[in-house]
């Protein structure tokens, strides 16, 4: 008899007990998160979006620290004679792709391209991050309510939410964005954009996360586990924050994850319409917007701005649908 | 080929009989070629006649009308279809700038005052309908242009200079045959007198407004006349399809006897409108379209084609305009109400870059001062000299100390936030004048509102900072008062805002308006406006950033193509294709 190749030969030699008893390991109980945890490491995509997410939180932060990128000052740091006189967009191949500056210059004033999507990485990803937390505690806190109260509430919250499903979120963040002064809550300059732009793409999006919460509560609220707490007296608090919250970590996670690329985008949207954070600061949607005017002559321009918003934007998402499938224990 | 020769050598014989013939031909006999030939020199000379001419604009006309239009390309070709007092001369170079007379014999003649200006009308000149025109049709026609509740678009110029009294319109006009006005005064068929409020030395400019162009009373429709204009040029409408598209055809009441300028050499004009720009430009290349009538030049990726390609760049013309991109210094925000201050801001500015955020080399040259050199009589100076006009910040920091912040200072600078180019230009300063200190914030401000409501508003430039902002001028027409009288006299600035003077407040310069308005010199009072450029210059309420020019493309089928200085594109009489 020979055993097969694959098979390491003690193990054919294993009495069938010492198998079940997990070679020699003892059998122990794993929780809901570590079984999460293997499946999510089992994912290699996702693994590979997760990967791609912390580096570039890393990258940020790091941009938001300092005022310089590889030793340059991304607004600044002018390179006028890389560039073509005639023509205006950068000598050289494609941009003008170089050593120094390894993913070419902007066209006009050649400011290193590298350095400004750095610079821009952590506008794009700060106000993802807080306008999706924004949206999240505004979606749960209501959503929650909502569904466990139900009657009245339940009915006042759903119609709001429907309010601002419908409320045509682009054209009123233009006008507000319009409108509002240089200085106001005391803030002023960059910081007042960006707590503008957090709060219009935070509060306006809440809906969407408060009626998936809103309706798992509202199953979840059934459930035996409940009841059982109910009938030991506990109160709507403790029932609310012991019993439903945790169950809701799943897909209040699931949601997060997936909703910072929609805001990503939604960010680059704002700043190419010209409502974002100002010049000469830079943003992924505003190098964009400057890139229209060049896109037949300098396409490279364009794209690289492009290609971060799409790499950022795949990164979260590829992440999100692993978490989700790891956390569902129905999934696959 | 031959029938071309033999065409330009009959025009060089024209030329030599002596001006009055008008020809619009040019001066070296075989014509000229190349990259930016047609910018002084005929090119394809040709008194061919015949073809279509194949027009088309990525935007539309404001009007058709002749009393209710004011962009340069429309007062260019309107003249294909009605005759203005005065014109434009239809010649190369700095021949294109000055004023000839049309319908009218000659230039006007001025009362001793400037207050009066007669103009004898020439006789044979018919609407396309047959009937005569008479001095009558031209006062109607002034008259008309005056009421803007009807005609939005046009410039006020008579109505804030002629003598008007209570007149605001001939449709509300009790007498019996509409023509009230007494400041504009008809004795015969023949004679037309203007009656102005104040001296004006340079009334032939107003002569030449289309508005001036006669209009039959019968067939005036108000707001709808655009819809069928009555011609008295060498065209008529055929076809009109508001927004869409319309046909010239020749008129055959026009009579080449009365009309020394006018060369009408193609049967047709075609003209669409509403185009995409890439899409025109696409097509003059191809060759399948004559030209861009909009004449404001290329857009930036056939920019890229024309001047990478040797061939293309031969049949293309970058002229400089009467266009002035500027950066008004605002007196009213301190520290830029000390001189020293404002000048620190001159001499450390990069005019290289500025340059560079307008497209370089082709996109304009560096300004030193206000008149761009186009306007007859114009000079070049430059007051705050830095080295390749790229930013002197030792000087300008020697300024800074002059007006006591040695340290540099804080202020904003405003501009257009939907221009691109605008944008590039605020950063380029941020980063030139912040190596002398001089710390810039940028304020985007939206375009429709930029005059009305922020920079043109001087309160609220004033508390809201706005030391600099960027902005930039046209001239109406080639000469100091069409360039300057708007952008640097303080009295044309209103509180209420709109205003396009937004810093030069200084009655050194309005007095030497004043003495521009009454000279009637032509020579001394270009002289004058120079004078007004360099009071400007010294005050430093202005940074110059550069004068404007367009890449141009001229078809090689296009015969008889320069560029006229006084609309600063090709000039659109004296067009002829190659069939």
């Amino acid at each position: 008899m020979t055993a097969p190749l694959d098979v390491p030969g003690d193990a054919v030699q294993a009495e069938p007990e010492a198998v079940l008893a997990g070679m020699g390991k003892a059998i122990e109980g794993r929780s809901l998160r570590q079984i999460a945890w293997m499946r999510l490491r089992r994912d290699r995509v996702a693994m590979a979006g997760g990967v791609v997410v912390v580096i570039l939180v890393l990258a940020a932060a790091v941009a938001f620290v300092m005022d310089r990128v590889f030793g340059l000052i991304p607004t600044t740091d002018f390179n006028q004679s890389l560039i073509d006189p005639d023509l205006q967009i950068p000598k050289g191949f494609f941009g003008g792709l170089s050593a120094d500056h390894p993913l070419g210059v902007e066209p006009v004033n050649g400011r290193d391209l590298l350095a400004r999507i750095f610079a821009g990485s952590w506008v794009s990803l700060l106000i993802a991050f807080l306008s999706t937390v924004v949206s999240v505690v505004i979606g749960t806190v209501l959503g929650v309510i909502a569904g466990f109260f139900g009657g009245w509430v339940d009915t006042l919250i759903s119609r709001l939410m429907d309010v601002f499903l419908a409320f045509p979120l682009l054209l009123f963040s233009l006008a507000l964005a319009g409108v509002v002064p240089d200085n106001a809550f005391g803030l002023s300059g960059d910081a007042l954009r960006i707590a503008l732009l957090i709060f219009i793409i935070g509060f306006f999006n809440w809906s969407y996360i408060g009626r998936i919460i809103r309706g798992q509560t509202l199953s979840l609220r059934e459930r035996e586990f409940v009841d059982a707490a109910r009938s030991l007296g506990a109160r709507a608090p403790h029932i609310l924050f012991r019993e439903l919250l945790p169950n809701l970590a799943a897909p209040i996670l699931v949601y997060s994850t997936l909703l910072i690329p929609t805001n990503v985008l939604f960010e680059s949207a704002l700043s190419y319409l010209g409502v974002g954070v100002r010049p000469p600061t830079p943003t992924w949607g505003g190098m964009l917007s400057d890139a229209t005017q060049y896109y037949q002559i300098d396409p490279e321009f364009m794209l690289v701005p492009g290609i971060a918003i799409f790499i950022t934007v795949l990164a979260f998402n590829l992440f999100g649908d692993g978490l989700r499938d790891a956390l569902d224990p129905r999934a696959r | 080929m031959a029938a071309v020769a033999v065409a330009s050598a009959l025009a060089v014989g024209l030329t030599a009989c002596g001006g009055g013939g008008g020809s619009s031909s040019n001066n070296t006999a075989g014509g000229a070629s190349g990259f930016n030939a047609g910018a002084d020199k005929v090119v394809n000379p040709s008194d061919t006649k015949g073809g279509v001419i194949r027009m088309a604009n990525s935007g539309d006309w404001d009007s058709l009308d002749p009393g209710d239009t004011y962009y340069a390309y429309s007062w260019n070709f309107v003249r294909l279809y009605g005759r203005s007092l005065v014109t434009f001369q239809s010649a190369p170079g700095a021949d294109g700038a000055k004023l000839v007379p049309d319908l009218a014999e000659s230039l006007g003649k001025p009362s001793d005052d400037s207050k009066t200006w007669t103009y004898k009308i020439r006789s044979g000149v018919k609407f396309e309908d047959g009937k005569t025109v008479t001095s009558k049709d031209v006062k109607y026609a002034v008259e008309r242009s005056l009421d803007k509740t009807v005609f939005p678009n046009g410039p006020t110029y008579f109505n804030d200079y002629l003598d008007l009294g209570d007149y605001k319109t001939p449709y509300s006009d009790p007498t019996p045959d509409k023509l009230g006005l007494k400041a504009i005064e008809t004795p015969d068929d023949s004679t037309i007198v203007f009656h102005l409020k104040t001296a004006f030395s340079g009334f032939d400019y107003f002569a030449m407004l289309p508005s001036t162009i006669p209009v039959e009373q019968a067939k005036d429709t108000g707001s709808k006349y655009k819809e069928h204009v009555v011609s008295t040029g060498p065209y008529m409408f055929k076809e009109n399809n508001l927004g869409k598209n319309f046909t010239l055809v020749r008129n055959p009441q026009w009579d080449q006897k009365t009309d020394p300028l006018r060369k009408a050499l193609p049967d047709e004009y075609d003209v669409s409108l509403n185009v995409n720009a890439d899409d025109i430009d696409n097509r003059l290349l191809a060759g399948s379209l004559d030209i861009d009538i909009a004449g404001s030049g290329v857009q930036a990726a056939a920019q890229g084609k024309i001047l990478s390609d040797q061939t293309k760049k031969a049949n293309a013309d970058d002229p400089t305009v009467a266009r002035l991109w500027y950066t008004s210094i605002n007196g009213d925000v301190a520290p830029l109400d000390n001189v020293h201050c404002r000048k620190a801001v001159e001499y450390a500015a990069d005019k290289t870059g500025y340059l560079a955020a307008y497209g370089g080399q082709t996109g304009g040259q560096v300004a030193t001062n206000m008149m761009p050199p186009i306007i007859p009589g114009a000079e070049s100076f430059n007051t705050y000299e830095t080295p390749n006009n790229a930013g002197d910040p030792a000087k300008a920091k020697q300024e800074l100390q002059a007006c006591g912040k040695a340290d540099g200072f804080e202020t904003n600078i405003s501009y257009r936030a939907e221009r691109p180019k605008e944008k590039a230009a605020a950063e380029a300063l941020q980063q030139s004048l912040g190596k002398a200190g001089i710390k810039l914030t940028i304020k985007p401000f939206p375009t429709g509102d930029y005059y009305k409501l922020y920079a043109g508003k001087p309160d609220y430039a004033k508390s809201n900072n706005l030391g600099l902002m960027i902005n930039g001028w046209g001239a109406d027409w080639p000469d100091g008062f069409g360039f300057l009288s708007q952008i640097v006299d303080s009295r044309v600035i209103r509180a209420s805002g709109g205003n396009t003077n937004l810093s030069v407040k200084d009655p050194a310069v309005d007095a030497l308006i004043d003495k521009a308005l009454t000279t009637t010199d032509t020579a001394a009072r270009e002289k004058v406006w120079v004078d007004v450029d360099k009071k400007v210059m010294d005050d430093a309420y202005t940074l110059p950033g550069l004068w404007s020019k367009g890449l141009l493309y001229r078809p090689p089928n296009l015969t008889n193509v320069f560029v006229s200085n006084g609309y600063q594109m090709y000039d659109y009489l004296a067009l002829g294709a190659k069939k």
